[in-house]
């Protein structure tokens, strides 16, 4: 057991969590004052839900004993046999603590993240139902299968920090909830402006920043390649943040605020599963790339005409889809891509993603009909029109 | 007596105060207002898509004061508020039937 990489990840740990909050933020000023608290609950309570569910089950789904390559064994359910020294601990140089709640922040951010397809029209009590079904029966079973021993991990599919395990997930999820739960009241008709958007670029600086844990602290050691991480993270932001207001410059005439924070977003996506396996100016290639071309999904979205209110398709889904097949184009760093050579590697990661959008969305659409015919999801008309801070919660975000 | 009632731009409100005030008009009240005439609104966008924003923000000055005044005060308003461009906003000029004064109860002029 090694004390300076437990004290390393443990603040790497605290660096995701702060990406909670910060989540809120980038959403909570994209939708309209009416909805501001209801949209920052979405994200926020999952500090409260997953953490206490992971800490009960859902890590031992994750890194328990592997069952057949698809889910961890209850070996570890409530934190039996997780202790203070590396027993059984999936990295041997931390602490079995270390590692549980490093992983469980990465657990707490995933299911927020979907809340910005279906915002400014959930019901509050389906969403958390939702919720915990969703982190249980899909971010489990995923996690498991890329870094808990389960079959993705075993085919030699390369996901640094989450690419298929947080973005393509969620954005997967995403998908399928805007779709299921249509399109918020006065779609098409009415202007859904962003009612903070000094918020929402706080909130994406915050990302940003709770993004190096994310990614450095992914190599669970404070060594040469979580600063090779640190450096491509950053790299890879910058650069997707500049590609995307240069392209919404050629396209509409204007560099937007909102297309600087929404471009450094999808660049810290992108860069996620590629973090560890590719050079700093790799990096900033795979990043020029991911700003033009989330742009370009929104744009589509535009077209296609469903509701995925805050983008996260967009911005997670196509993100990190994109990250993950790049990184078996230009891994040079510890795993060889086909830059280096090695053109299965794109086939492997081909298949991961495919194999994580079939999953994830089957999986979401499954809950989210269970969970709308039972507790229901989606918020009235009236109470849309209302908001739903005040709908849901009895509250208001502003006092003027 | 006469009404007043001058909307233009919110960064010329100051001026206009000061050229009212230089000229004797003793009082007036501010409103903040939204509205379009040949001005038109704007687009903005976000993450690509387009909002037609209708209505720009604008202020409302009113004054009432007695009708051989109204002429000055018109053209001293018009003066202040004026930059050239599309969207200075307008006058308009109302007659009033009465003016009370709540303290005292006078009316008429007396209680402008």
């Amino acid at each position: 057991m090694s004390l300076v990489d437990n004290a390393f990840i443990l603040i790497c740990a605290a660096l995701v969590m702060f990406m909670t909050p910060g989540l809120a933020l980038f959403y909570g000023g994209l939708v309209r004052s009416k909805n501001v608290l209801a949209t920052i609950m979405q994200s926020f309570i999952m500090l409260g839900l997953v953490s206490v569910l992971w800490a009960v089950v859902g890590y031992s789904l994750s890194f328990g004993s592997d069952i057949g390559g698809v889910i961890g064994g209850l070996d570890f359910a409530f934190l039996e046999g997780v202790g203070m020294d590396a027993t059984n601990s999936p990295a041997s140089n931390l602490p079995h603590l270390t590692f549980m709640i490093f992983q469980c922040m990465f657990a707490v951010i995933t299911p927020a993240l979907i809340s910005g397809a279906f915002a400014e029209r959930m019901k509050f009590a389906g969403f958390m139902v939702f919720s915990a079904l969703w982190l249980i029966l899909v971010y489990a079973p995923m996690c498991h299968w890329v870094w808990g021993g389960g079959w993705m991990g075993e085919m030699g599919a390369l996901d640094f920090a989450g690419g298929a395990v947080v973005h393509m997930s969620s954005g997967a999820a995403a998908l399928c909830c805007a779709i299921l739960i249509g399109k918020r009241k006065g779609h098409g008709s009415t202007a859904f402006i962003p009612h903070n958007l000094p918020m929402t670029i706080l909130g994406a600086g915050i990302l940003w920043f709770g993004w190096f844990g994310f990614n450095a602290g992914s190599a669970l050691a404070a060594d040469g390649l979580a600063a090779n991480a640190f450096v491509t993270t950053h790299m890879a932001t910058a650069a997707a943040a500049l590609s995307w207001i240069i392209a919404e410059w050629v396209h509409g005439g204007k560099a937007t605020t909102l297309g600087a924070a929404s471009g450094a977003v999808a660049g810290l996506v992108a860069i996620t599963p590629a973090a560890g396996f590719v050079t700093p100016m790799w990096a900033i290639v795979l990043g020029l790339g991911a700003g033009v071309l989330c742009y370009g999904g929104i744009m589509i979205k535009n077209k296609l005409g469903y509701d995925d209110a805050l983008d996260v398709v967009g911005i997670h889904g196509l993100g990190g889809t994109y990250g993950a097949l790049m990184t078996g184009v230009l891994a040079t760093v510890g795993e060889e891509g086909l830059i280096a050579g090695n053109a299965h590697q794109l086939w492997v990661q081909f298949v991961s993603v495919v194999a994580t959008w079939a999953f994830c969305f089957a999986m979401t659409f499954i809950i989210f009909k269970v969970v709308d015919a039972t507790i229901g999801l989606k918020a009235s008309g009236e109470d849309q029109d209302k908001g739903m801070d005040i709908a849901e919660h009895s509250e208001t975000g502003y006092q003027w | 007596m006469k009404k007043i009632e001058i909307i233009t731009r919110t960064f010329k409100l100051d001026e206009v105060k000061t050229a009212l005030a230089g000229i004797g008009v003793k009082g007036m009240t501010v409103s903040e207002v939204k509205g379009f005439g040949r001005q038109g609104g704007h687009k903005e966008v976000y993450r690509g898509a387009e909002y037609q924003v209708d209505f720009v923000p604008k202020i409302k000055i009113d004054v009432v004061v007695e009708e051989d005044f109204a002429a000055d005060v018109v053209e001293a308003a018009r003066t202040a508020a004026m930059t050239g461009q599309v969207g200075d906003g307008k006058i308009f000029v109302s007659t009033v039937d009465e003016v009370i004064r709540i303290r005292t109860g006078e009316t008429g002029e007396e209680a402008i």
